[in-house]
């Protein structure tokens, strides 16, 4: 496959709700070993009010969805996630589809919003350290290709968080504590890619 | 008028116990706490702070103080979004929100409350 459309979003942000419902009770867990304990309850929403986003443009799509998941998240994740949604939007523009090496551009500015919102590094064991390597594999013209080396490079990102030190978010006031678990947010970014790389 | 004051915190009651000793420090400013999620959990809602942003604007401008991770983001992200004079401080919430109240009572501008805010990180405890 070579185009996305706007029924792909949509299908995406679905299959991305149904990977975080799957493993919500997962994402708690991590979260209450290092974090507030909230994230796969949180998620939970976010995605599901995610995946009822509608648009004609993959780029409608994507805002509308990272717009709900701003509004109805209520944790850190949301502001995040709904940056990374709606910087790929505006990247993507009006256009009614999208070549993989334009949705590969867009996946990169979704990738800088959270950068600059959150202020987090590759290394510091956030989100960051699954959806960088993601972004970076996401190359070539074909899309099915490039979600799957994408989901592939999340996954080793979020296990390569696990004995890292958190120096930003709740898991960071644990200073060395932190280090033996897998960042939650890491492995909810890892579900996103890997409902990406399902769709084909 | 004065500048106006939005308390952004995970907690609703942390929001609304901070504006009371805000209030009770600098009578005449409006102080709009948002805190937790629209239900009264712990989180942040962008409905509540865009609300609280709204009705603490009398003209001379908003200054938001937040506390932690997703009431900074949340806080952050819809700065782009708000219409009107709104800044975020990057100040300690409590003294921040006190400094910023105290001085806005004086008829302060927004500038000068934001100056206010994040000097209070200069305020040593021991």
């Amino acid at each position: 496959m070579t185009a996305v459309d706007a029924g792909l979003c949509a299908r995406w942000m679905a299959a991305t709700a149904a990977l975080v419902t799957e493993h919500a009770d997962e994402l708690t867990a991590l979260d209450t070993a290092i974090g507030d304990g909230d994230h796969g309850l949180n998620l939970r929403r976010g995605f599901a009010a995610a995946a009822e986003a509608v648009g004609d443009t993959p780029g409608a799509v994507l805002k509308a969805a990272g717009t709900a998941l701003v509004n109805t998240t209520g944790g850190a994740s949301g502001p995040l996630y709904g940056t990374f949604l709606r910087r790929a939007a505006k990247a993507l523009g009006d256009d009614p589809t999208a070549t993989a090496t334009a949705f590969a551009a867009a996946l990169g500015a979704g990738l800088e919003g959270v950068r600059r919102l959150g202020g987090a590094a590759e290394g510091d064991k956030t989100m960051i350290d699954a959806l960088a390597p993601a972004v970076a594999a996401f190359t070539g013209d074909d899309f099915s290709t490039a979600a799957r080396a994408a989901a592939d490079a999340a996954a080793s990102g979020r296990d390569a968080t696990k004995p890292l030190v958190a120096r930003k978010g709740r898991a960071s006031y644990l200073g060395e504590r932190s280090a033996g678990h897998i960042d939650p947010g890491a492995a909810s970014s890892a579900l996103l890619f890997e409902a990406l790389a399902g769709l084909t | 008028m004065t500048v106006g004051l939005v308390l952004v915190s995970h907690s609703r009651t942390l929001a609304e116990g901070t504006a009371e000793l805000v209030a009770q420090l600098a009578a005449d400013v409006r102080v709009i706490p948002a805190g937790g999620t629209p239900d009264g959990g712990l989180g942040t809602s962008p409905e509540l702070i865009t609300d609280a942003v709204t009705r603490a604007d009398g003209g001379d401008g908003v200054l938001i103080l937040a506390d932690l991770g997703s009431a900074v983001l949340t806080a952050r992200l819809l700065l782009d979004d708000l219409d009107g004079d709104v800044r975020l401080a990057d100040a300690p919430f409590v003294e921040g929100a006190v400094a910023a109240g105290v001085i806005a009572g004086t008829g302060a501008t927004l500038t000068e409350a934001l100056a206010a805010a994040e000097e209070a990180w200069a305020y040593r405890k021991s």
